[in-house]
């Protein structure tokens, strides 16, 4: 798998992602500065998290119009793999290759702590090595996490099985409880209707060595390796 | 600004004393113009010059085989090995954070990241020390809040992980809480920089943010007590852009992977003035600055503004001038200002040209070395009377249910929450889930554990005792993770220097810390000092707050403080039932009262190297240092963090039941064992007292005397007050 991480001004989990990529590729992944334009050679194309631009306008709204994100729009259209997490989801939004936007937490504040998330299919190349209804742990980390989307964009995503990720109790129910920033049905990650792109907020990629809690994350890691090895 | 006459009047309105006054008059052979008269009231101010304190900072221990920079420096440096070093400050932004607590605290954190930065290393780790007013005082809630949102709004943004700190209530801090933000960064051993600015005719280059008239006179304001104009001062605050510094950090790192830098210092209080100063002073070469090339937010700035100007982001640097493009392509790059502002010079001063007019001219020698320095008269703290008996009016179960509730005790996660504990992917013991943080240094096995540690209500009753319990317990957090202590930072925060007796507070503390120090090769290798923290001539507690840094060979040693099932408890160290000043005190029996509890060094040592030997060599399940709410509250805070229950045994006899459990007796930890014979015989072999407190199991805290108090029961204790104070 021939992996790159796009760096924004502003963007601060691209360690964190070239960290997991290697861990179960062996290659570190090429790192992206957002005015370059070149992605050939790539099976996958990450956004990471941080604050692109320091969001201040919405989050990911500066960064969706970097010389970069034409190039992607291109290599989606192509039938290339993208994953956003957090800021990246965000941008993902903003640029258009993902429905909806992330609203402020429900909280209005900043939550970084543990999250459950449930994977709502399991056929997908960033998910295959989970089980369909496996609840897996990952760390949050996100002022701006809250998703919505218009009741018929909802269930369109639902109606056409693109919701990949929610939010749920470590027993796999969706109750409010669990669902820490308020996202509209407990959203977590959703996917494009070719299940190329996807865009999650938690960070699976924090939570791949033992030795920081558990390797929750790591199976999503793997998956994207096995499915795009060369 | 109006041009305004220099005179003794304006000369006090910036700070300065007649005799100070005096002594600039004499260097300059004549009255100083307006920046100049600005560039002497903060460099002597007591925020840069230490003018109160210096005479008895120099009583600390510095120096050990592993210190390369100690203080002096923009941050201490320590060898960590694998050819690394550990580069580590501790800063307070107190007044700044009072008056405008969300702003005051995110350029804490943006300033102290800084001063680890300029060093060449990149930033690891963020810790805090909070200390706010009581929870009733209607200004409390406000502060809390700005300031927790700050420090997560900026360290969340620059992605350095927040991973530990503490967080206390006294209503002695009512109007003056205190904001310590550390930061710690890892760089190679020989890639360490530094501010002594060199070769003359190179040039002075200007990279960060624009300057603009924020901050002007904060170094000022922060030597300056409150009263009720406090208000007024908030214009003084800093703005800080915490995206703007993360650029900052990577262009930095990038440059310094190339040879340009002769010299950096990041430009925080007294922004300007005090790096260029610095810069120039401790290279013993002149320095020429052309305001006219600075980079400025706002129109018509004169140069008295430009030079206090304590807007953030700003780094001063002395480059090779053969690659002084290289370097600015790399803040083009960034999209950071970078201007050459000015060149070194062989004259020995400072002057400052702004559009053609020389606005300042100073010899630097005299600047520094005839800054004031004060031995301030001082009075000893009266030692407090025995405490005496006290009766127990509750029993155990409704004390720990009240301490472990108790504003002090209860859960922080509130507060952790909002801070981003994560980022980086290498916390190995995240805030709450053992004594210190522990984080794993990117591709390697080594990790640094890390720790901020002071206990204000014993330094109250008695500064040395408190000084000597403040890093006697940095160390023994750090121990307790089975990391070996190398060094502190200390952030020095205390009332009026002018009153004797707040003097007599500092003096008292430093004593008692230097004896630490000594006794537990745990130098001192960088500080900070803030003083006048006193708001209507009240001061608050002197609170001497120790940042602690420990190693460890391999983070998979490291240790939490979670219970598990199936486990003997016991307890290392004597304990006389101390209750002094202790927690239960305050909270049960209502009474701030009696001595701390004293600090036998020799035994900390002992103690303390027995329990990390049995740590590192794997005998060791959980461990957990005894410290506010003494033993029971550790036992509870263990058994919450595992979600295991334990079952205790009857209190020795010769002790009262609510002295045992809730005495402050130091030098003291819980372990959590499989083969308590083992660790028995291991510690009589090391002459470590031990007792054995009883078995883990089951989702009650049992206590002696067979009450059971289900772990449901003492979480929602726990975990009930900052919620429902904080609304959410």
């Amino acid at each position: 798998m021939k992996a790159g991480v796009v760096i924004f001004p502003g963007t601060n989990r691209e360690r964190d992602i070239a960290i997991a990529l290697q861990a179960v590729s062996g290659q570190r992944p090429r790192m992206v500065w957002h005015r370059d334009t070149d992605l050939s050679g790539l099976d996958l194309v990450v956004l990471p998290g941080g604050f692109s631009h320091g969001d201040y306008l919405r989050c990911g709204a500066m960064a969706a119009h970097s010389p970069v994100m034409g190039a992607i729009r291109r290599f989606a259209a192509a039938g290339g793999y993208v994953l956003g997490v957090c800021n990246g989801f965000q941008i993902l939004t903003e640029a258009g290759l993902l429905p909806g936007a992330l609203l402020r937490n429900a909280s209005l504040r900043f939550l970084s702590q543990d999250c459950h998330l449930r994977v709502e299919r399991a056929d997908t190349v960033f998910t295959r090595h989970y089980q369909r209804s496996q609840v897996f742990r990952a760390p949050m980390a996100h002022g701006d996490g809250n998703y919505f989307a218009d009741p018929a964009t909802l269930d369109r995503l639902e109606g056409d099985g693109l919701v990949a990720l929610r939010y749920a109790s470590p027993a796999g129910d969706i109750v409010p409880e669990a669902n820490p920033n308020g996202s509209a049905r407990s959203i977590a990650g959703i996917l494009s209707p070719n299940l190329r792109v996807m865009g999650l907020m938690p960070h699976p990629e924090d939570l791949v060595d033992p030795l920081m809690g558990g390797t929750d994350g790591l199976p999503l890691f793997a998956g994207m390796a096995e499915a795009l090895a060369a | 600004m109006t041009a305004r006459e220099v005179n003794p009047a304006l000369a006090r309105e910036f700070g300065l004393s007649a005799e100070e006054y005096d002594r600039v008059m004499a260097i300059m052979g004549r009255a100083p113009s307006l920046t100049e008269l600005g560039i002497f009231s903060v460099m002597w101010s007591e925020h840069c010059s230490y003018k109160s304190s210096r005479v008895w900072l120099k009583q600390l221990p510095t120096t050990a085989p592993w210190v390369i920079h100690g203080p002096g420096e923009n941050a201490g440096v320590v060898d960590i090995g694998d050819g690394l070093a550990a580069i580590f400050k501790m800063e307070s932004h107190n007044h700044p954070s009072f008056i405008e607590p969300y702003q005051g605290a995110a350029t804490g954190v943006g300033g102290i990241l800084r001063d680890v930065f300029t060093m060449g290393a990149r930033p690891i780790a963020n810790l805090n020390a909070l200390r706010f007013g009581h929870p009733d005082d209607p200004r409390t809630r406000r502060v809390v809040d700005g300031v927790v949102r700050g420090i997560g709004g900026y360290g969340n943004c620059v992605g350095v992980p927040t991973v530990g700190g503490e967080v206390n209530f006294h209503p002695a801090y009512n109007g003056n809480p205190l904001v310590n933000a550390m930061t710690v960064g890892i760089a190679p051993r020989d890639r360490i920089f530094l501010s002594a600015a060199a070769g003359i005719g190179n040039p002075v280059v200007y990279v960060g943010s624009k300057t603009g008239r924020d901050g002007i006179h904060g170094a000022t304001m922060a030597s300056a007590e409150f009263d009720a104009d406090t208000d007024a001062k908030r214009p003084t605050v800093q703005v800080g852009d915490p995206y703007t510094e993360k650029l900052l950090i990577e262009a930095c790192l990038e440059l310094m992977a190339t040879d340009a830098i002769v010299a950096i210092q990041d430009m925080g209080a007294a922004g300007l003035t005090s790096s260029s100063v610095e810069m120039a002073g401790k290279g013993g070469v002149g320095i020429e600055l052309d305001l006219d090339q600075v980079p400025q937010r706002e129109a018509a700035m004169t140069a008295y503004e430009m030079m206090l100007s304590e807007s953030q982001e700003r780094m001063l640097m002395v480059l090779r001038p053969e690659q002084q493009e290289v370097a600015r392509a790399i803040f083009e790059k960034w999209e950071l200002d970078f201007a050459v502002i000015g060149h070194l010079t062989d004259t020995g001063r400072i002057v400052v040209r702004h559009r053609g007019v020389i606005e300042a001219d100073i010899a630097l020698d005299p600047l520094a070395e005839q800054a004031p320095l004060y031995h301030r008269p001082m009075v000893e703290t009266p030692k407090p009377g025995p405490l005496g008996e006290v009766a127990d009016p509750v029993g155990l179960a409704a004390a720990l249910l009240t301490l472990i509730a108790c504003p002090d005790l209860c859960s922080r996660a509130w507060v952790w929450n909002q801070y981003d504990s994560t980022i980086g992917g290498q916390t190995v013991q995240r805030p709450g889930g053992a004594d210190a943080a522990v984080v794993r240094i990117e591709g390697l096995a080594r990790a640094l554990a890390l720790t901020t540690d002071c206990t204000p209500r014993y330094c109250a009753a008695d500064p040395e005792a408190g000084g000597r319990q403040a890093v006697a317990e940095a160390w023994r957090n750090l121990t307790a993770v089975g990391a070996r202590p190398l060094a502190i930072t200390d952030n020095m925060n205390f009332g009026n220097p002018e009153k004797p007796e707040i003097m007599g507070q500092f003096a008292a503390s430093i004593r008692g810390m230097a004896a630490a120090c000594l006794a537990l090769d745990f130098p001192v290798v960088s500080g900070n000092v803030s003083l006048y923290n006193e708001t209507d001539g009240r001061g608050i507690l002197p609170t001497p707050a120790i940042g602690g840094l420990g190693v460890l060979e391999d983070a998979r040693d490291s240790l939490g403080l979670a219970l598990q099932p199936g486990l003997e408890l016991v307890l290392i160290g004597t304990t006389a039932g101390w209750l002094g000043q202790s927690l239960w005190l305050r909270e049960i029996a209502g009474r701030e009262a009696g001595p701390p509890p004293p600090v036998d060094l020799m035994t900390e040592r002992r103690n303390g190297d027995f329990v990390r030997g049995q740590i590192l060599s794997g005998q060791v399940a959980a461990c957990h240092d005894l410290s506010d709410g003494g033993l029971l509250i550790a036992l509870a805070e263990m058994a919450l963090g595992g979600r295991t229950g334990a079952t205790l045994t009857d209190t020795p006899a010769g002790v009262a039941p609510h002295a045992f459990w809730f005495g402050e007796d130091q030098a003291r930890y819980v372990l959590a064992v499989a083969d308590v014979d083992a660790l028995l015989a291991a510690a009589a072999a090391a002459g470590v007292p031990t007792m054995r407190l009883g078995y883990t199991g089951g989702v009650d805290l049992t206590l002696p005397g067979g009450v059971a108090i289900s772990l449901i029961e003492l979480r929602a204790a726990h975990e009930r007050f900052f919620p429902a104070w904080m609304g959410s």
